[in-house]
């Protein structure tokens, strides 16, 4: 085995440092990063809140200061009654889509783990057909027999709330999953039915609080989504909230600016509400105790 | 048996999401009058006025996503990485949230207000440094396909934060601080380490960037009224009835679009899977 | 001649001192250890030396040269890191090569360089492979080649085994020693494993909450421990509450029984001091030629493997630990049942914080 060498090379390399020794004290680490990373920061920052303010600014131009607010928020019955529908129609949204999502996720973590992949496939779908698409979809394939729903306002609200599901599958799925990864459900389920519960008691009692936080994440993103969207509702003639912005646009000025504002003052809520709760509870729960 | 636990799940996605896509599908291999089996309908995507709008749908949606893509990226280093106060982490990860979600008629307005004929900063300009973005001289027009891409940029500068974010995390401390080690500098680490493991999740998200861009539909409507040939406005259109009495042309024209966006999320999914292997 | 010496390194992280009064003198092919439980600055001083901190106050000089505040990428030191840091989007043989491609030595050269640390961590057909195709013990081998590619002047561990399995660690802990040998380079390695430790070094540096508590060999750590901390950091020990009698003549009182030590001490008669006891010094059964003995009850008695651990409780609480090396022909006592240990008079050990250090040198005299 050759002698592989010691030392020797250092001596070419050290001497080098002798004079830059003392400027390092000074010099921070990644020191010239910081100039560039403002500049980017705060170019960001202009392209992000100039339109906003943009908006804001447009929305009490009117004569009477915030009297397009006023006619929005209390004259016009549509923006309640548009904002009602929508929110509606998002927590049935909710509602359904964790019914499907949480036992399915949880089967396939726990029983069908080889059904992940096409699992996981069907929740991208939903990015690989736009709203657009589905919704020309929904409405040619139900306009006839044998469920023609597109004739019936019933109809109608099982489609809409039918496309939203299928929009919020990659969110609520991956929310869902990755709350179920952070707790062990297989000891869990184990540790339950050792002590006598069935299917539905352990989803519903054990499942479900232990993934409250990606359950309210996922829940939160799909509102969001319901109420800001335009494309769906409006081609199933559905009086939500895209398309009574968009009938304001194109009638009144100031009125739109100031749902703008609302709008996105609620949607800054929701996501710092999802912020707040991601942060604290990630606490792993005990299964065998103490002693 | 437990194969029953799954059966709700796909038992929708059959309902609600196979089968209107399979009416679609079947529907462009049809002939609009007799019904007959035909590829007629996409020959006819060749149509002058249809190429165009896909030549602009793609040319906007590339645009987008590479502009994005860099930007974003910059924006999340500068954010993660680059030596700026703790707490503006937080602040720009929620705001990526919200402004990824922003897409539609608000933002088309907010734009309007902004750079517009009489927007803020177009007045501004004008009164501040005389310029007039609107005169024959500089020609600029938010309602064009320039503007578009403008507006685009609002929710994919966000979406790869948001994606990107997390993959810088995952650049550990110990390999820029072995690469120092044995001698390299800066430049050195990112050039051989930090660059080669981001490169996957980047090209990846600047994939899925294309994507989202090439699907969105009520910004560009709401900003330019139709005037811009977009895939997105004549499918539109043929859903209203207006312009095709094609209808399975419409079905055809449907079927293109979801073709390019399987392509973006199947090189999307085989990146990630690649750059997640690595980062193990 | 000293190769690597630290000279009163502090760290401060605001208020908190992270490491004070730091010296050390190490010389060329030395190995030294720096041992001590988490958080007491034995890290923090290792990428001291790095370059990955800057101290507060002091000097780290390589060699000869002050290389305090030289970047890190300019000392010619390797690293060894605890998660291995290999270089994911590189093969084996790429990583291995990185630092002399930054020196930009020739394809051939490192191709050949590459080939020889690979034959010195038997590797020999990994070098196509990806880390994440290897397993823990093989990436940190990867990890050592890689430090000693660049043939560093020192050569940094910063608790290199702790994610490996227990057997793993023994048998890469011997070849990590041997390749040190082999090669003669100054070597820093950080542990909390005393084992590892004590198996490994020329010297050991016994650490707590920031400062040096004990600077020796091996031997001179275990068998002669100068502060509390010590003593009971290394090894198994019992530390007995005990009364003294009089100091001149080494004379004890342990639970109320007469102990006599081999030397004598400071301290007032009825002073309350505490007595170290090395579980292997003690035998079962009373004493012949006029060694010490205590009396008490088993209260616990374990099979180890190749060592039987038996615990006897004494009058008023305290509990002296004796090992005995198993055999199968021993009687070993019940629980409950009384009897007697004892341990010679050099056994035990005076434990006073406030010790001069000369008793020690006395102690090794005398010893």
């Amino acid at each position: 085995m050759s002698n592989v060498g010691i030392g020797n090379r250092a001596l070419e390399v050290i001497p080098a440092l002798e004079g830059s020794a003392r400027d390092a004290r000074r010099r921070p680490r990644f020191g010239a990063n910081r100039v560039l990373s403002w500049i980017v920061f705060i170019i960001g920052v202009l392209y992000f809140l100039v339109p906003l303010y943009a908006t804001l600014e447009f929305s009490l131009r009117t004569k009477v200061p915030f009297a397009a607010y006023n006619n929005v928020l209390f004259k016009d019955a549509n923006f309640a009654s548009s904002l009602l529908y929508s929110a509606a129609i998002g927590v049935v949204t909710i509602v359904v889509s964790l019914l499907i999502i949480v036992p399915t996720a949880y089967w396939v973590r726990l029983r069908l783990p080889r059904l992940r992949p096409y699992v996981e496939f069907v929740t991208l779908l939903p990015f690989v057909i736009p709203p657009l698409i589905l919704v020309f979809g929904l409405l040619r394939a139900y306009s006839t027999g044998p469920l023609p729903l597109t004739g019936s306002e019933l109809g109608l609200n099982v489609l809409i709330v039918a496309a939203y599901v299928v929009l919020s599958f990659p969110y609520m799925y991956r929310s869902v999953d990755s709350g179920l990864q952070a707790i062990d459900i297989r000891s869990l389920t184990e540790a339950a039915q050792s002590m006598g519960a069935g299917w539905p008691r352990i989803l519903l009692t054990v499942i479900f609080p232990n993934i409250r936080v990606a359950l309210l994440s996922g829940s939160f993103l799909t509102l969001a989504i319901v109420i800001g969207e335009y494309t769906i509702a409006s081609f199933l003639v559905r009086p939500a909230f895209g398309p009574y912005l968009a009938l304001l646009g194109r009638d009144k000025a100031f009125e739109p600016a100031a749902v703008s504002i609302i709008s996105f003052g609620l949607t800054w809520i929701a996501m710092g509400v999802i912020a707040l709760l991601g942060r604290g509870s990630r606490t792993r729960v005990q299964v065998a105790g103490a002693r | 048996m437990t194969l029953l636990g799954v059966v709700p799940f796909f038992l929708f996605a059959i309902l609600f999401l196979f089968f209107p896509v399979a009416f679609l599908v079947v529907g462009s291999f049809q002939d609009s009058v007799t019904g007959a089996p035909t590829i007629q309908n996409y020959l006819d995507l060749s149509e002058p006025n249809i190429v165009l709008a896909y030549t602009s749908s793609i040319e906007i949606s590339l645009v987008t996503a590479v502009a994005g893509g860099i930007f974003g990226f910059m924006l999340a280093y500068a954010v993660i990485l680059g030596g700026l106060p703790r707490f503006i982490r937080p602040l720009v990860m929620t705001f990526s949230g919200v402004a990824s979600n922003f897409a539609g008629i608000p933002l088309a307005l907010a734009f309007t207000f902004t750079l517009g004929l009489q927007g803020l900063v177009t007045r501004l300009l004008l009164t501040g440094l005389g310029i007039d973005l609107y005169s024959k001289g500089v020609g600029f027009s938010i309602y064009t396909k320039l503007g578009i891409e403008i507006v685009y940029m609002y929710f994919q500068f966000p979406l790869m934060i948001l994606i990107i974010a997390p993959a810088i995390d995952g650049l550990k401390r110990e390999w820029r601080e072995a690469a120092e080690n044995l001698g390299g500098s800066s430049r050195q680490y990112w050039q051989h380490i930090a660059l080669p493991i981001l490169l996957p999740t980047l090209l990846g998200t600047t994939i899925l960037l294309f994507g989202n861009a090439f699907g969105a539909q009520a910004t560009a409507y709401q900003l330019t009224a139709g005037l811009v040939p977009l895939v997105t406005n004549l499918i539109t259109a043929q859903i209203s009835g207006d312009v095709f009495h094609n209808v399975n042309l419409g079905y055809a024209l449907a079927m293109g679009m979801v073709v390019i966006m399987a392509i973006s999320i199947v090189g999307y999914s085989f990146l990630q899977r690649r750059s997640e292997r690595w980062l193990r | 001649m000293t190769y690597l010496e630290l000279t009163n390194i502090e760290k401060r992280f605001g208020e908190a001192a992270a490491v004070t009064g730091f010296n050390l003198q190490a010389e060329r092919g030395e190995f030294v250890s720096f041992l001590g439980p988490s958080g007491c600055g034995k890290t923090t001083t290792l990428r001291m030396i790095a370059g990955f901190e800057h101290p507060t106050s002091g000097t780290v000089a390589i060699d000869g040269h002050d290389v305090t505040y030289a970047p890190p990428n300019k000392r010619n030191v390797g690293m060894v890191f605890q998660s291995y840091a290999l270089f994911p989007n590189m093969t084996v043989a790429d990583n291995i090569g990185f630092g002399l491609k930054i020196r930009k030595r020739s394809k051939d050269q490192i191709r050949k360089r590459v080939g020889e640390l690979l034959e010195l961590i038997n590797l020999p057909d990994k070098g196509g492979r990806y880390p994440y195709q290897l397993s823990g013990g093989q990436q940190q081998r990867v990890a050592l080649a890689r430090a000693l590619a660049i043939e560093p002047s020192v050569l940094l561990l910063d608790e290199p085994l702790s994610a490996l399995d227990a057997k793993i660690r023994v048998a890469l802990r011997h070849e990590i020693r041997s390749i040190q040998r082999q090669l003669g380079i100054t070597t820093v390695y950080v542990t909390h494993d005393q084992e590892e430790a004590l198996s490994l070094s020329d010297r050991v540096v016994v650490m707590s909450e920031g400062r040096m508590e004990q600077v020796g060999t091996p031997f001179e750590i275990y068998n002669f421990p100068t502060t509390a901390f010590v003593a009971s950091f290394v090894g198994t020990l019992n530390v007995l509450p005990g009364v003294v009698a009089d100091a001149g003549r080494g004379d004890v009182t342990i639970a109320g029984q007469p102990i006599r030590l081999a030397h004598s001490f400071e301290g007032s008669r009825g002073r309350e001091i505490k007595v170290a006891l090395r579980p292997e010094m003690v035998s079962l059964g009373a004493s012949t030629n006029g060694a010490n003995q205590l009396t008490g009850k088993v209260t616990d008695v374990s099979f180890l493997g190749s060592i039987v651990r038996i615990r006897v409780g004494l009058d008023g609480g305290p509990t002296v630990v004796l090992d005995s090396f198993n055999e199968p022909t021993l009687k070993l006592p019940a629980l409950e049942d009384t009897v007697t240990v004892s341990f010679p008079q050099e056994g035990p050990l005076v434990l006073d914080p406030k010790a001069p250090v000369e008793s020690v040198e006395a102690l090794i005299a005398e010893a």
